[in-house]
């Protein structure tokens, strides 16, 4: 039983960013009708929001101490950062050591923004274009955007360390051990993707938003300006990624390539889910994570060895051929 | 000739006088000079040119036909790669049974994989195609490490039986990849005046079997099966009710272009006779995409055009470094010199992908169909010009 | 017997009843009009004969051979043909081309993998191409790219493709629909040199009476999925069940 529990709790953070980057494919996919390959991109820029903000947090002034000498018998240079010198020693240091929650703040704006200039810049271009040169342009743009992030921050993973008072473990029950920063981006997870629900569910513009992933035609024709409306849902997706993005950091140090890693395995999850079906997405995503981690226990990966590394695409090879709209797809969408 | 109406047979021959001629064209700099450097007259490069244009070329068979759109093609041709390798390693060091059962292997790979995903269409096939390559990468990366040697890749060893060859030569080294005796390696040096022009055996090879993978392909293109094809990407339904099956049409253009993937596998090899799981990786199906695509797509020439390109960009790009930036702008007073130095870095060197994505941006948003396509209109805007002129009375009309 | 047998044709989608026991037999060598008002259930019976759809109950047998379950490819190699109401054609390809396939798929099969021979050694298949061509005034479109010609002409290249299969039954899904006065008159007329020259059965679904009148040996009226009546046209001209059914619609029955 205790094993049970503890790979169960192991897949939740994967499932979590599953779920996460999903929830923002299916929502551009059900609204705009576009396939994101830039979607992993923006997952991955998301979590150098958080690198950003530490070296920013960490940019320092240089003071000579006389008091002190390094090896070579110099006077020793101390390195202030701004932050402690304005806020005081204490105060400063605890607003470094909680970089990566406070990139949450920064990243929200930065994210959303970041989507509205995709859509209106590049993707509103493709609505009218074939399935493939929607693919094939966002592909273009997710190898342009990492490139980027590689020629700014270089090539090696960054780490951006959780706070101390959450980077220890936790005991849940008598045997099992878990990471507490994991708990806590599950239920940051948990409250984005309620968010999200609850915003599509109560909110007139959800309202608006739902009926055009259901028909957009007829929307449209009742006199609302949709386009404007998806415009926000982009930017809405790109923050959701990248929200998934700035929390992953002390799980899994960021590098430039962890989107496209993450991307294939996203897409994989969607279409298990159904296609244009947002809780289908959210509970794949959890389903698929929790599963890698059963797949990778030693006494599965004793008998077929590796099998933790293909069971997703199994797994969906199989879903997709026995039922071809994924868990929750609803009819008529894209088959 | 052989079959092939007037423009194609002057297509073919363009493309067999520019690959037989490659040495010469695509080394037009003096090899002491400084411009040597974008020579790209070397057997490596020339032979990757050939080798990616039959991967294109079979690429476009199925998307630039049918219109189905794989991102798991760089599976079936590791698996090409890995299946010579492995008869270098029990059979013998000739290259033609080694490619010849990378292109059955590769064919029976895309006959799976083909099924399964050609049972959906649109994003649905491509996704699946993705997951499929991705799975293959993880198969040949870890799974299968007794087959493929994991990360390090398969080689072949001295130890290694080679049944109807030798496992060690003479001198006790490893025996190299040869076409019946015809060292692959093997390379003679012209010089004429200042230039040094190299014929090398590997590349003749690799390039005799592209024209035959070119004639090929044109012979499909202008046959009911390519028309048929064709019908496939316009209209489905009329298709269906037209007394046609189109899935057995796609299963058949996706096995052959996933045997077209094998046999530049399987040639890969055979120049360089090993084989890695990152050659399966969806990011190089992305490549031969690209290639397709900046060549354009469903033309006869543009696969092979875009593979020259992008092979050849991908060399040069990633040779300029800093010091040849800096000699360039080396007339500039310095303030500026750095500064368009500085401009210029990010997209050299090791920057070359950032401007392989712009480029595939910048094609698909812009010019759809490719080089070609660019060229077409480009000679249109000429022909507008000259009819521009008054026209003599025994001018034809147009069309 | 009938070439074309429906028997007890039942369809249901959700809590519609679209056809309810639908009974129709269509003589060989006639043309067989089915007309009826809106929804009542005339493209869902297309769609049953062709295997678009397959019904609930019921049978359809055509030429002693029941098409249930099988696919629209396999109804047409039977011989049957269809032509859509907005024109399905390849907009691809070029007109030629467009009639190159069907001769392909009647002389094939539905797959051969014939990949190397050229479409242009077909020498025979390509005569009989142009004669149709001719024969629907189009011979000087056939290096046309088929999507930028006009709706009729798109409407003429889909009758001449169907046509070019010499299909046993050809059915045909309001063939006139938007069509302009002359261009109708000119579709009638070609259908009805159709139905003299050649041994074809029709069976057309259309709203426009002047072509029902024009073309139909019998005519079934449907409503709300179920056959009201089957008659010769002038019986059905005066039926009053028919003018009940077609009450508020302004059609010169």
């Amino acid at each position: 039983m205790d094993v049970f529990l503890t790979q169960i709790l192991n897949g939740l953070d994967k499932g979590s960013a599953y779920a996460l980057i999903a929830l923002g494919l299916t929502l551009i996919f059900g609204t705009l009708g576009v396939v994101n390959f830039a979607h992993g991109a923006l997952f991955m820029i998301g979590a150098f929001c958080s690198v950003f903000l530490q070296r920013l947090l960490n940019m320092s002034y240089e003071t000579i101490d006389p008091t002190k000498t390094d090896f070579l018998g110099n006077p020793a240079v101390v390195k202030t950062p701004y932050v402690e010198s304005w806020f005081g020693p204490e105060t400063g240091a605890a607003i470094i050591d909680w970089s990566v929650p406070l990139a949450v703040l920064f990243a929200i704006p930065v994210m959303i923004a970041i989507g509205f200039i995709m859509e209106r810049g590049l993707i509103k271009h493709f609505y009218k274009r074939e399935h493939a040169d929607q693919i094939l342009v966002t592909f273009g743009l997710a190898i342009v955007l990492q490139e980027v992030i590689k020629a700014l921050y270089g090539a090696n993973p960054i780490q951006t360390p959780a706070p101390d008072s959450l980077s220890g473990v936790a005991v849940l029950a008598e045997g099992i051990v878990y990471p507490v920063w994991r708990i806590v981006y599950f239920f940051f997870s948990v409250v984005v993707i309620g968010a999200v629900f609850a915003f599509l569910q109560f909110t007139t513009f959800g309202m608006v938003v739902r009926a055009g992933m259901a028909d957009r035609e007829t929307v449209g024709l009742l006199g609302i300006d949709i386009d404007k409306r998806f415009t926000l849902m982009f930017g809405i997706a790109a923050g959701v990624a990248g929200l998934a993005g700035v929390m992953y950091g002390p799980i899994n140090a960021p590098n430039y390539h962890m989107g496209m890693d993450f991307l294939v395995l996203s897409f994989v999850v969607v279409v298990v889910g159904g296609m244009g079906s947002l809780p289908g997405a959210v509970a794949a995503g959890f389903l698929l994570g929790i599963l890698e981690s059963f797949a990778s226990m030693t006494v599965v990966t004793e008998i077929i060895p590796g099998i933790n590394q293909i069971i997703i695409y199994l797994v969906a090879i199989i879903i997709l051929l026995v039922r071809p709209r994924g868990l929750m797809g609803r009819k008529g969408v894209m088959e | 000739m052989l079959g092939l109406g007037k423009k194609d047979t002057s297509l073919l021959l363009v493309v067999v006088a520019l690959t037989m001629l490659a040495p010469f064209i695509l080394n037009p700099f003096p090899s002491d000079s400084a411009m040597a450097q974008f020579n790209a007259g070397y057997p490596d490069l020339m032979q990757r040119f050939v080798i990616f244009g039959i991967f294109a070329i079979g690429f476009n068979i199925l998307f630039g036909l049918t219109g189905y759109l794989s991102f798991g093609h760089a599976a079936f041709l590791g698996v090409g790669s890995y299946s010579a390798v492995w008869m270098f390693k029990l059979l013998s060091m000739n290259i033609l049974p080694a490619i010849i059962l990378s292109v059955i292997i590769a064919g029976l790979f895309s006959l799976i994989i083909g099924w399964v995903s050609l049972r959906r269409t649109g994003i649905y096939f491509s996704i699946l195609t993705l997951a499929f390559a991705q799975m293959s990468f993880a198969l040949a990366y870890s799974v299968l490490t007794p087959l493929t040697n994991g990360e390090t890749g398969l080689q072949v060893n001295l130890d290694d039986p080679r049944v109807l060859g030798v496992s060690a030569t003479a001198d006790g080294s490893i025996p190299v990849t040869n076409l019946f005796g015809l060292e692959m390696r093997a390379a003679y040096d012209m010089a004429v005046g200042p230039w040094t022009f190299t014929f090398s055996a590997g590349y003749y090879v690799c390039a005799l079997v592209m024209i035959a993978a070119f004639y090929l392909s044109i012979r499909i293109f202008r046959s009911p099966f390519g028309m048929m094809l064709r019908a496939i990407k316009s209209n489905q339904t009329r298709m269906n009710y037209t007394g046609l099956n189109p899935k057995p049409y796609t299963l058949a253009a996706f096995v052959i272009s996933g045997m077209y993937a094998g046999l530049a596998g399987g040639l890969m090899a055979s120049m360089d006779p090993l084989a890695g799981a990152e050659r399966m990786q969806w990011t190089a199906s992305g490549e031969v995409v690209l290639m397709t695509i900046l060549g354009g797509v469903g033309t006869l020439i543009g696969p092979v055009l875009g593979a020259g390109l992008i092979k050849y960009f991908e060399n040069i790009f990633s040779k300029i470094n800093d010091t040849v930036l800096h000699s360039w702008f080396a007339f500039l007073p310095d303030g500026i010199e750095d500064f368009f130095v500085s401009i210029i870095h990010p997209f050299v060197g090791k920057g070359w992908h950032l401007t392989l994505g712009l480029m595939f941006m910048l094609v698909v948003t812009f010019l759809p169909g490719g080089l070609v396509e660019g060229g077409q209109r480009i000679a249109k805007a000429f022909r507008k010009k000259e009819d521009d002129k008054p026209k003599s009375p025994s001018t034809e009309p147009a069309e | 017997m009938g070439i074309l047998e429906v028997k007890d044709v039942g369809k249901r989608f959700g809590g519609l009843q679209a056809l309810g026991d639908v009974n129709l037999s269509v003589q060989e060598n006639t043309c067989h009009a089915i007309i009826g008002p809106n929804g009542a259930g005339k493209s869902t019976l297309l769609n049953c004969l062709v295997g678009k759809l397959i019904p609930d109950t019921g049978s359809v047998m055509f030429d002693g051979n029941s098409v249930l379950g099988r696919s629209p490819h396999e109804i047409n190699q039977m011989g049957i043909s269809r032509v859509f109401q907005t024109p399905e054609i390849f907009g691809d390809l070029s007109v030629m081309e467009n009639m190159m396939i069907p001769l392909f798929a009647r002389r094939d099969g539905s797959y051969r993998l014939h990949a190397i021979e050229s479409v242009s050694t077909e020498k025979e298949l390509i005569t009989r191409a142009e004669e149709m061509l001719e024969e629907v005034h189009m011979l000087d479109k056939r290096g046309m790219h088929s999507a930028s010609m006009s709706r009729g002409d798109k409407r003429r290249l889909e009758m001449a493709m169907c046509l070019i299969q010499s299909p046993k039954l050809l059915l045909l899904d309001e063939p006139t629909a938007g069509m302009a006065r002359a261009d109708t008159n000119n579709t009638i007329d070609l259908l009805k040199k159709i139905k003299e020259e050649r041994d074809i059965t029709i069976a057309i679904i259309e709203h426009d009476m002047h072509v029902v009148f024009s073309l139909a040996d019998r005519i079934t009226v449907l409503a709300q999925g179920t056959p009201l009546v089957e008659d010769t046209p002038e019986n059905i001209k005066g039926h009053p069940k028919v003018r009940e059914a077609y009450l508020g619609e302004t059609q010169q029955v």
